[in-house]
């Protein structure tokens, strides 16, 4: 079976400092994979890399056996690869159906001058839009506060957001960055049901993740780096299980929190 | 606002600069108003155009360079090439958005401070230019420009040669504010219609607008272009209805000042740059008696009011709702 995505020896340099070092993995249709690994792994370069908002030094990223690495990161998420950000990256002046109704932007079907003028298409657009939007932020449980300025909004509901105006897109694949980041043990377990219903969806996710608990219970398979190459390649069961991977990652971590 | 208190809103704005201001200066007899309130019309244009690339997130002090590029357009074509002024009209604001591509394409991935020093060079630039060309007869600039001649479309006079005229400046008045009344319309719609969402998008998170698929690059280019559009034509009209062009027609000095417009105004509102202008551009003249103190009172008055209303005069109305 062929990957949907597929990161072949990617390679990307900054002056003399090897971020990310020949990875390669494939992403099936409809699975959960996390890339996973210590600071300063490289696990950010390869998520941008992926994201297109790098250019790859070498190596390559291809969506459906089509290149899309060196795009520029409009285009990617025109092909359907479309980020969240790690930070509470959103509209913030806008309201939260604003920020999701303008987020449909890859599915408009009338041009620039359509929408000035209100020609019917760009009339049906916007009303497509609408609905849209109200069906996303209902699927993330955010019905109840579409009228808020999203900068008024608590860390919890900035996350699902940020995840709603990716859904609004309707790609192929979403990069989540660090979706857990910052949050409590109820809210993680919220946010680990969002992504799987993202999953029921017909969505395949790739997230880049510190949290190991969310990890190992939410993924199909995950990733290792380290040092910037890859390590490690499994199921939860398998990578907890990895002597490379407790030596690099898990190893310290038990140890630095007393475990 | 429910659509009868707009159309009644738009309705008493028709009427006040069509009718009213028109029937209190023929009351009072002060026929130089007219020439003030279409310079004021006229800037309102340019500064409209600044306010829109502020929209895109973008501090634009390079207005006065696209206004005095489309004076020049316009003088040169009527005066060397005898077009009618009618035709050089759209012909200077295609031009200065042309030019505004050009030149927008490297200097509008600078943001912040970076871009606004550009185009508060560009103003510079684009007079010396002015100065050194061999067709825009350099210091001396061009003078005696000819008034708008008629328009006329199967011998029907749609618009008379304005030198025919007893009081060109009254028809100087109408165009300006018929302009002006156009420009405004048409950006509140661009602000009201989905391309003023994707435009705020741009302001608040270029990263994020472009990772839902908008092409910032493009998006950003096309604003500027619109921006330097109104830019040409303001300044077209401007030369026309003065009857000459210089350098200096145009300065940095003018360039801030329509960005001061827009804040005045309100970075908010659609209408803050009409506003913007109509208070900065009075204001100053009603300083005028104040003589050398002029310049001290009017700085510390828009310092006191940019402390009071960061977000502009048209911000009062929100403060009053919050209560």
């Amino acid at each position: 079976m062929s990957y949907i995505l597929e990161v072949k020896a990617l390679t990307k340099r900054f002056g003399g400092l090897v971020a990310v070092n020949n990875v390669g993995f494939g992403v099936n249709e409809r699975e959960i994979l996390s890339v996973i690994g210590p600071n300063g792994a490289g696990k950010s370069t390869l998520f941008k890399l992926i994201s297109s908002f790098l250019v790859p030094t070498s190596g390559e990223v291809l969506l459906k056996d089509e290149r899309i690495s060196n795009l520029a990161p409009h285009i990617a998420a025109r092909k359907g690869v479309v980020r969240t950000f790690q930070e509470t990256t959103i509209f913030r002046n806008m309201s939260v159906r604003d920020n999701v109704i303008i987020a449909h932007h890859l599915r408009s079907k009338a041009s620039l001058l359509g929408y000035f003028l209100g020609t019917k298409i760009a009339k049906r657009d916007e009303a497509e839009f609408g609905t849209s939007a109200d069906e996303i932020l209902g699927f993330l449980g955010l019905s109840s506060i579409v009228t808020e300025t999203a900068k008024n909004l608590p860390h919890g509901h900035l996350r699902a957001l940020g995840i709603a105006i990716g859904l609004a897109t309707n790609p192929t694949i979403l990069l989540l960055d660090e979706p857990f980041a910052g949050m409590n043990h109820d809210e993680t377990m919220k946010a680990v049901a969002m992504v799987r219903k993202l999953r029921d969806r017909g969505l395949t996710v790739l997230l880049v993740e510190h949290d190991m608990p969310a990890v190992m219970k939410l993924s199909d398979r995950i990733v290792v780096l380290n040092f910037g190459e890859k390590i490690a390649e499994g199921t939860p069961a398998e990578i907890q299980n990895n002597e490379r991977v407790i030596e690099a990652y898990l190893g310290v971590e038990d140890e630095a929190i007393g475990l | 606002m429910g659509k009868i208190s707009k159309l009644l809103a738009v309705a008493a704005f028709l009427m006040v600069v069509f009718v009213v201001v028109p029937a209190l200066i023929g009351i009072t007899g002060r026929k130089d108003l007219y020439y003030t309130l279409s310079s004021v019309a006229l800037l309102s244009i340019a500064s409209a155009g600044v306010w829109l690339t502020f929209y895109i997130g973008r501090i634009n002090i390079g207005q006065g360079a696209y206004a005095l590029m489309g004076g020049y357009v316009s003088a040169i074509l009527v005066m060397t090439y005898g077009v009618s002024f009618w035709l050089t009209l759209p012909l200077a604001g295609v031009f200065c958005a042309i030019a505004s591509v050009l030149i927008g394409i490297p200097i509008l991935r600078l943001r912040g401070v970076y871009f606004a020093m550009v185009t508060l060079v560009l103003t510079e630039v684009t007079r010396l230019a002015m100065l050194a060309l061999p067709i825009t007869s350099g210091a001396k600039g061009i003078t005696s420009i000819p008034l708008p001649d008629a328009v006329s479309i199967f011998g029907i006079t749609l618009i008379p040669d304005f030198s025919t005229m007893e009081n060109p400046r009254i028809a100087f008045y109408y165009l300006a504010v018929v302009l002006m009344t156009l420009c405004f319309a048409g950006m509140y719609r661009l602000v009201n219609s989905r391309i003023g969402h994707i435009c705020m998008s741009l302001q608040q998170n270029e990263e994020l607008a472009s990772s839902i698929g908008v092409n910032i690059t493009n998006l950003r280019v096309i604003a500027y272009a619109i921006s330097s559009f109104l830019g040409g034509i303001s300044g077209a009209v401007f030369v026309a209805a003065t009857q000459s062009v210089y350098p200096s027609s145009f300065t940095v000095t003018d360039s801030v000042n329509f960005m001061l417009n827009c804040f005045l105004g309100g970075l908010g509102y659609v209408f803050g740059p009409m506003l913007g202008t109509l208070v900065l551009y009075f204001g100053w003249n009603l300083l005028f008696e104040t003589g050398q103190y002029q310049l001290l009172i009017y700085s510390t008055l828009m310092i006191i009011l940019m402390l009071v209303l960061p977000n502009g005069i048209l911000s009062v109305g929100a403060l009053r709702k919050k209560g």
